[in-house]
């Protein structure tokens, strides 16, 4: 287990709207411990059977170590100040649009709060067997050793889905978002994937765009001895052309799938060609 | 969404960066008496557009007239020349470089600098290029304008340290990505102005500056007018049509038509949707592309696959689609999706690999 588990005790910003609605019944249903839900204006209702507050402040009495953020991208920087401020060390953000001005203050203010931020733009965090935070389908997990980081969504659930169909389980995966500054990066998770006593063998799912995969490689080929299997997509996108994350975006050269691919074959990790090959490349 | 330099220019007025004084013409008719020469600029947003013939200078009107009227509409680096900025002409002495923009390895502004400026920033040497990052969260202050001007031969320093606060407050004011000034022109009487303009804003802010919600230049009109809509939809020019959700799925999804040889004829993720006409829609810009052929990939989650399956049926009809449709269903309900295409004659596959393999084999590039 890394980060959160069965006894994490989570808050949802922005629980009585549609998302927040939805993906909190399904976060209850997979055994997350959902303490409270906060919607400004909409204290003493209640969403999935569990009470909703105005502010972040009156959930305190709960004791909540992480918030889930789903509130529209213009008050998503408000809500992750307000849950940091009251000293919530985990904080995950699902909305997308973020602005990125907006992201790189929240990312200062965890780094110097120390908040786990996960986000913006993520589909969360899954621990098998015990909790998620996020919208990751419940039914694509089980429970065993392969951790997974990846910066996508659906190409996330899709390989999840894959490995667990190839008879695998895994121990945590998380989505760390697909903008260009994100709270938690691939050399973070990978310090922490190699800490965990659960983890077995890692999968890195990266894209087009920054540095972060050849900085995670760099530390993989120092540090990591458990085995690695990389996919990088984004190698057909056209420089300078957005791809729908704001992250997949090449920039003067750098961050392309190439030296992506490179950095990861220079560091021992096995690299797939496609999605559907990754179970293939996991250690029997 | 990238500015012309005019608009770049204007935002810089805005925060009291001197810049020429100047106007904008879309025909000739709009031609000002102005103090010569000036300087005929194409608004295209591309580099090298002096060396491309887009930028001419005039010593009086006749000649303004004459080259406005072979610079308007005319293609300079593939793009058309819809507008031109006539501007005085700078009488230079020296041009140095002068940016801000986002450094996505430590997540915070950083200022570039340079003396060597009016040529691209790529093609500086590393040693002449200087770096100076500002935390977010603390923001400027002016031990930085002092150690940027360690680094530059400017000799009226109080107006470039005010013009650098100035270029800071845009950046962050106006949500900008990138407030680049190449040439930061100094005048032979010692002004600095700033002879260029590449601003760059972060799509997402747009919200916060109405005032830029105009057509992006940079896009297709096609693109333009999905601008609006919940799913991304960008142009290539193969012949595929694709159709697929989540960015990372449809990223992979173009990667694996293009290991196999097969061109994309546009990028479109459709998001996070349950809803039928959503799907529609999404055909309608991908038929408006006219491809070939037709792929859907789909991995249900909150997208449901059954969702989509009816999409593509209903879509077949509304749009009276005779390409072929290659689908791959997989995941939430894709019994439900499968069985729906099969009434209508269409086979899905569940996994991506025999999808893109059929669609090699009706190409012929296996």
């Amino acid at each position: 287990m890394v980060i959160i588990n069965k006894e994490t005790r989570v808050i949802v910003q922005g629980m009585t709207g549609h998302q927040g609605t939805f993906h909190s019944g399904e976060m209850i249903k997979f055994g997350t411990n959902v303490v409270a839900g906060v919607s400004p204006g909409k204290a003493g209702t209640k969403v999935n059977g569990v009470d909703v507050y105005n502010n972040v402040i009156d959930t305190l009495p709960l004791k909540p170590d992480a918030s889930m953020i789903s509130v529209p991208a213009p008050f998503v920087k408000d809500a992750a100040l307000e849950a940091m401020e009251n000293g919530i060390k985990l904080v995950y953000i699902l909305t997308e649009h973020v602005p990125v001005h907006d992201t790189m203050e929240l990312y200062h203010e965890a780094r110097r709060k120390g908040v786990f931020l996960i986000g913006p733009n993520s589909p969360g965090i899954t621990v098998a067997g015990q909790a998620k935070i996020g919208i990751m389908p419940n039914n694509i997990f089980r429970v065993g050793d392969v951790a997974v980081a990846s910066r996508s969504g659906t190409l996330t659930y899709e390989i999840v889905k894959a490995v667990t169909d190839a008879g695998y389980g895994e121990s945590t995966v998380i989505g760390l978002g697909g903008d260009p500054i994100v709270g938690t990066t691939f050399s973070d998770i990978i310090r922490i994937f190699n800490d965990d006593p659960q983890t077995k063998q890692i999968v890195l799912v990266g894209e087009i765009g920054g540095n972060e995969e050849e900085k995670a490689a760099q530390y993989i080929k120092e540090h990591v001895k458990k085995p690695v299997t990389g996919y990088i997509t984004g190698i057909s996108a056209p420089p300078g052309k957005k791809m729908g994350h704001a992250g997949a975006i090449i920039e003067k050269g750098t961050g392309t799938a190439e030296s992506k691919i490179k950095a990861f074959k220079d560091a021992g990790i096995k690299v797939a060609s496609y999605p559907d090959d990754i179970p293939e490349l996991l250690k029997k | 969404m990238n500015l012309y330099e005019y608009m770049g220019k204007e935002i810089f007025r805005k925060y009291g960066i001197p810049v020429p004084d100047g106007y904008v013409i879309e025909n000739v008719g709009e031609l000002k008496k102005f103090e010569y020469p000036v300087a005929i600029k194409s608004q295209i947003l591309s580099g090298k557009r002096g060396k491309a013939g887009g930028i001419k200078f005039a010593k009086n009107a006749e000649d303004l007239k004459t080259f406005s009227e072979q610079l308007l509409n005319s293609t300079i680096n593939n793009l058309t020349v819809k507008k031109l900025l006539i501007e005085r002409m700078l009488n230079i002495k020296k041009e140095l470089y002068l940016s801000i923009t986002l450094d996505r390895a430590t997540k915070q502004p950083v200022i570039i600098l340079s003396a060597d400026g009016g040529m691209e920033i790529e093609s500086v040497p590393e040693e002449n290029i200087h770096k100076i990052y500002i935390d977010p969260m603390v923001g400027y202050s002016d031990y930085i304008a002092r150690e940027a001007l360690s680094y530059l031969p400017v000799e009226n320093k109080k107006q470039f340290s005010s013009l650098l606060e100035s270029l800071y407050k845009a950046f962050v004011g106006e949500d900008a990505l990138l407030t680049e000034i190449n040439p930061l022109v100094i005048d032979a009487e010692n002004n600095i102005v700033a002879g260029d303009s590449k601003v760059i804003i972060d799509d997402n802010a747009l919200y916060r500056h109405k005032d830029y919600m105009i057509t992006d230049p940079d896009k297709t009109d096609l693109e333009n007018e999905a601008a609006s809509k919940s799913f991304t939809f960008i142009e290539m020019d193969g012949d595929i049509g694709v159709i697929a959700n989540g960015a990372g799925l449809t990223m992979a999804t173009m990667d694996a038509l293009t290991l196999h040889k097969l061109k994309p004829r546009n990028f479109l993720d459709l998001g996070g949707t349950d809803n039928i006409e959503i799907v529609e829609d999404a055909f309608s810009f991908v038929m408006r592309a006219r491809p070939k052929l037709i792929f859907v990939n789909i991995f249900g989650g909150v997208t449901k696959a059954d969702t989509v399956a009816n999409g593509i049926v209903s879509s077949k009809k509304k749009f009276n689609i005779k390409q072929q449709i290659v689908v791959r269903l997989s995941g939430v309900h894709e019994e439900e999706g499968q069985k729906i295409l099969l009434d209508s004659g269409i086979k899905a596959f569940n996994n991506m690999t025999d999808a893109v393999k059929e669609l090699s084999k009706i190409q012929g590039v296996e």
